[in-house]
C-alpha cells in the first residue's frame, strides 16, 4: 500500500543522496521525494512516498532513523494529515473549444500562469489524487509539458 | 599534548585529536594529498605509525585490531587511488559491525570536483558502506568531526566512519578547540532496553521447557561475556553462537552447543528447530544462520535484543522484541528472573542424544594430513585460549566447529562480507593490540596470496604471528560446491600448477618458514611455531585436496535438513 512519510533532515549537502541510496541500496520503492527548507534553516523537510506491505513499510522506516542525518521519521499516511502536490501544465491552444478549456480551469481552480497565443500553461494544487484527475480531464485538450512537484504533506495540527 | 586555544595548522589538529581519543596505533600509506600530515607525522613519537603496503592490507589491519581491543582502529591513506583501495575494508568492516574509522587525503578543495589527480569521490562512494562519513570543508571544523567520527565508530552498532581531509584544509591554520562532549542530534541510540519487555522475556525465559540461547558478535560488541555465562548457568540453557559470536560463551562448556546454521552443529540447529524459546541475542538471524526461512524455529516463542532496531522483524518476524544493548539486556534479565524455573533436564538430554547422534568427526591416517586435525591440535595445544584468524572458505568453517574458543574477542573472521585476503593483515592488527595470548592465523592458499604484501609488514615490525596455511591447492570451498551440486565442474579452482613454492615466498619477505604432510609432522611443527616468538612464522599445511566441510546444509534447505558426507543426508522432523 501506499504511504507519505515526512522526514525531517540535517539540513546538509549529501543528505538527499544519502536518502535516494539508503532506498535503492535496499530494494526499496521510491516514489516520489520533495524537500525543501523549513522554518530553521538548519533543517529541511523531505516527504516521500513509497509503497510497500507493513514489514516493509516498518524497515524503511528503520533504515531512515538509522541514518545519522535525519532528525525525525513520520509515516503520516494513517494520522490526519494535508498533502499537496503542485502541477504546472502547458496546453496546445488553438483547435479545441476555448469555452470547454476554461470550464475545466475554473471546476478545477486552476490558476493561468502564463498564457501565449500558442499556448496557454496553468497551476494546480491539490492532493495528488485531483492532480491525477486534473491530468486526466485535460488530456483530450492536448497536453503539452508537465512538471509535478511530488507530494509534500504534514500533520494536522491539534485543536 | 598541546593546549586548546593554540593556533596550529590542520595536520597537527588532525594528531592533537588522535592523542585525545587515545589513539595507539595508526595502518597508514602516504601519498601527495597527505604530504603535510606526514610532514608534522615526522615528529610524533607517542602515536606509533605502521606502515602497510596496500590501502586495503591497512583497513584490515585496522579491524584486527579493533576486534582483539575492542578499541577503535585507525587508518589513514592519500586521496584517489589510496582511498579507493580502502573500499573492501570499510565494506567488511560495515558488514561485521567494526568500530574503524578511516581518514583519506582528498585533492584540494578548490579542484574537488574537476577531475583533479588522483581525485575520487571518496565520500560519495563509501556512503552506502559507513555508518556516517564526512568531507571536512574548513579547517574550523576538523576537531569536532574527527570527535563525531569516534563517537559514531564505537557508540551504539559499531562501524567505520570515514573523513575525508582536503590537502588545503590541512595546511590552513586555526585555533584549536577539543570539544570535551559531542551530541549528534539524529544519533541517540536506545541503549537501556524497555524495562516492561525485559521483565516480561524473564518471566517467559523461567517458564520455557525447551530455551536455546542465540547469541552473536554483539554480545562481544557489548562486552556482555560474564553476564551471558550467568543467564546461561543460572538458567541451564543451552547457548548456540554466530560466527562472530564464538567466545562469546566458552566453547568447552557442558552448555555450549557451538555454533549453528550452514556448518553449524547437528544438535544446535535440530535445537533451533525444535525450541519452545529462542532467545536471540546481539545476532541477526543472517541467511547463513537461518537457512529456509519459513523452516526456522518454527514452533518457538521468540525473544530478539539487539542495539540495531533495523535488525528486528528484518528476517525472521519476533514475539518479543527488545532494542537496547546487550549487556544491559542481559544484566537487566537476571535481576527480574522470578526464583523458580522449569525443569531443563529432558531438554538437555534430548540434545546430548542428537549430540551422540552426529557428533563432529573425521577420519585421520598417519600418512595425510587433514585441516580438522590442524585445528583440532591447535585447539589442544593453545587450550582455546589463542587469539584465532581467519581467512575466507573451508578453513574458516572448520575452525569455527574444531577450535574451542573460550574467550570472547578471540575470533577475527570475515563474516558477513566474506572477503579473501582478510586474515593475514587482520592478524598483523590483532597482533600490535594483543600481547599476552598467541595470535594465530588460519588460511587458505587462495586468500593468502590476496594480500600477501603484508607479510613484509609482519616481518618489518617482528610481530610473533603464527601463520598456519592450510594448503589443499584448491579454492576448496568452491571446489565444495563443485562437486556437489556443479557436476564436479572444477572450473578454475584448482591451482597446483600455479600456486608458488610458499616456503621460498615466506622466508623471501624474512619469515622464518616450516612444513608438515602428515599429523606427526604437523603436531612439531605447531609446537615449534608456537614456541618460537622472534618474529613471524610460517607453517605450511600440505592438507588433501578433497576434504569437503560437514555437516552442510545445502542453500535454500532447512537447517534440519544436514548432509553428513557426499551421499548422506539427515533429516529430522
Amino acid at each position: 500500500m501506499k504511504h507519505i512519510i515526512s522526514v525531517l533532515v540535517e539540513n546538509k549537502f549529501g543528505t538527499l543522496n544519502r536518502v535516494a541510496s539508503m532506498f535503492s541500496a535496499r530494494g526499496f520503492n521510491l516514489e516520489s521525494i520533495s524537500i525543501g527548507e523549513t522554518e530553521d534553516n538548519e533543517i529541511s523537510r523531505m516527504t516521500i512516498v513509497t509503497r510497500g506491505d507493513d514489514r516493509i513499510i516498518s524497515q524503511i522506516l528503520k533504515q531512515l532513523n538509522r541514518l545519522v542525518d535525519t532528525l525525525k521519521v513520520v509515516d503520516v499516511t494513517h494520522k490526519p494529515h494535508v498533502s499537496r502536490e503542485l502541477l504546472l501544465m502547458t496546453l496546445k491552444l488553438g483547435k479545441q473549444s476555448q469555452q470547454e478549456l476554461f470550464e475545466l480551469i475554473n471546476v478545477f481552480k486552476a490558476k493561468v500562469v502564463d498564457i501565449k497565443q500558442k499556448s496557454i500553461t496553468i497551476e494546480v494544487v491539490g492532493s495528488p489524487d485531483k492532480i491525477n484527475t486534473t491530468i486526466d480531464m485535460f488530456r483530450p485538450l492536448g497536453i503539452r509539458e508537465i512538471a509535478r512537484s511530488g507530494t509534500v504533506a504534514m500533520t494536522r495540527g491539534e485543536s | 599534548m598541546r593546549t586548546s586555544g593554540q593556533t596550529m595548522n590542520g595536520s597537527e589538529i588532525f594528531f592533537e585529536c588522535l592523542r585525545r581519543e587515545k589513539v595507539e596505533y595508526i595502518f597508514g600509506y602516504p601519498g601527495g594529498a597527505l604530504l603535510k600530515v606526514y610532514e608534522t607525522l615526522y615528529d610524533v613519537k607517542d602515536i606509533k605509525h605502521i606502515l602497510v603496503r596496500h590501502e586495503q592490507g591497512a583497513t584490515h589491519m585496522a579491524e584486527g585490531y579493533a576486534r582483539a581491543t575492542g578499541k577503535p582502529g585507525v587508518v589513514l591513506v592519500t586521496s584517489g587511488p589510496g582511498a579507493t583501495n580502502t573500499v573492501t575494508g570499510i565494506s567488511n568492516a560495515y558488514m561485521d559491525s567494526s568500530p574503524i574509522v578511516v581518514f583519506t587525503g582528498q585533492v584540494p578543495s578548490n579542484l574537488i570536483g574537476n577531475d583533479a589527480f588522483q581525485e575520487a569521490d571518496i565520500v560519495g562512494i563509501t556512503r552506502p558502506i559507513t555508518k556516517h562519513n564526512f568531507l571536512v570543508k574548513d579547517v574550523k571544523d576538523l576537531a569536532i568531526t574527527i570527535r563525531k567520527a569516534f563517537y559514531l565508530a564505537t557508540q551504539g552498532r559499531p562501524g567505520p566512519v570515514l573523513v575525508d581531509l582536503p590537502k588545503d584544509v590541512l595546511n590552513a591554520e586555526c585555533v584549536f578547540s577539543w570539544p570535551e562532549t559531542v551530541d549528534i542530534r539524529g544519533f541517540k541510540p536506545t541503549v537501556r532496553g524497555h524495562d516492561n519487555q525485559i521483565k516480561k522475556a524473564a518471566n517467559i525465559i523461567a517458564k520455557a521447557k525447551q530455551p536455546l540461547l542465540y547469541v552473536g558478535g554483539g554480545v562481544i560488541a557489548s562486552e556482555a561475556s560474564e553476564a551471558l555465562r550467568k543467564l546461561a548457568v543460572d538458567q541451564e540453557i543451552p547457548v548456540t553462537m554466530t560466527l562472530q559470536g564464538l567466545g562469546a560463551f566458552p566453547g568447552n562448556h557442558p552448555l555450549s552447543m557451538g555454533m549453528l546454521g550452514m556448518h553449524g552443529t547437528f544438535w544446535a540447529n535440530q535445537a533451533v528447530n525444535n525450541c519452545d524459546l529462542l532467545i536471540t541475542v546481539g545476532a541477526r538471524f543472517d541467511d547463513r544462520v537461518t537457512g529456509k526461512i519459513d523452516t526456522f524455529a518454527t514452533h518457538a516463542y521468540k525473544i530478539h535484543n539487539d542495539i540495531d532496531p533495523t535488525n528486528i522483524d528484518k528476517n525472521v518476524k519476533v514475539d518479543l522484541p527488545v532494542v537496547g544493548d546487550s549487556l544491559h539486556f542481559l544484566e537487566s534479565v537476571l535481576k527480574e528472573l522470578p526464583k523458580s524455573r522449569e525443569n531443563r533436564k529432558p531438554w538437555l538430554e534430548q540434545i546430548a542424544k542428537w549430540q551422540e547422534q552426529c557428533p563432529l568427526t573425521y577420519a585421520n591416517d598417519e600418512k595425510t594430513l587433514k585441516t580438522e586435525f590442524v585445528i583440532d591440535e591447535v585447539s589442544r595445544k593453545t587450550g582455546g585460549n589463542a587469539v584465532v584468524v581467519t581467512d575466507v572458505g573451508q578453513h574458516q568453517m572448520w575452525t569455527a566447529q574444531y577450535y574451542k574458543f573460550n574467550n570472547p574477542r578471540s575470533i577475527i573472521t570475515s563474516g558477513g562480507l566474506g572477503t579473501m585476503g582478510y586474515g593475514l593483515p587482520a592478524t598483523i592488527g590483532a597482533a600490535f593490540g594483543i600481547h599476552d595470548r598467541p595470535v594465530i592465523l588460519f588460511c587458505g592458499d587462495g586468500g593468502f596470496m590476496m594480500n600477501i604484501q603484508e607479510l613484509v609488514t609482519a616481518a618489518y615490525y617482528k610481530l610473533p604471528v603464527k601463520i598456519f596455511l592450510i594448503n589443499n591447492n584448491f579454492l576448496g570451498m568452491v571446489r565444495q560446491w563443485q562437486e556437489l551440486f556443479h557436476q564436479e565442474k572444477y572450473s578454475f579452482t584448482d591451482l597446483q600448477n600455479s600456486n608458488p613454492d610458499f616456503l621460498r615466498v615466506t622466508e623471501a619477505f624474512g619469515l622464518k618458514a616450516l612444513s608438515a604432510s602428515n599429523p606427526s609432522e604437523a603436531k612439531h611443527a605447531i609446537e615449534e611455531a608456537l614456541a618460537y616468538n622472534e618474529g613471524p612464522v610460517f607453517v605450511e599445511f600440505r592438507v588433501i585436496k578433497k576434504d569437503m566441510v560437514f555437516p552442510m546444509v545445502p542453500a535454500g534447505a532447512s537447517i534440519s535438513e544436514m548432509l553428513f558426507d557426499r551421499l548422506n543426508p539427515k533429516t529430522m522432523v
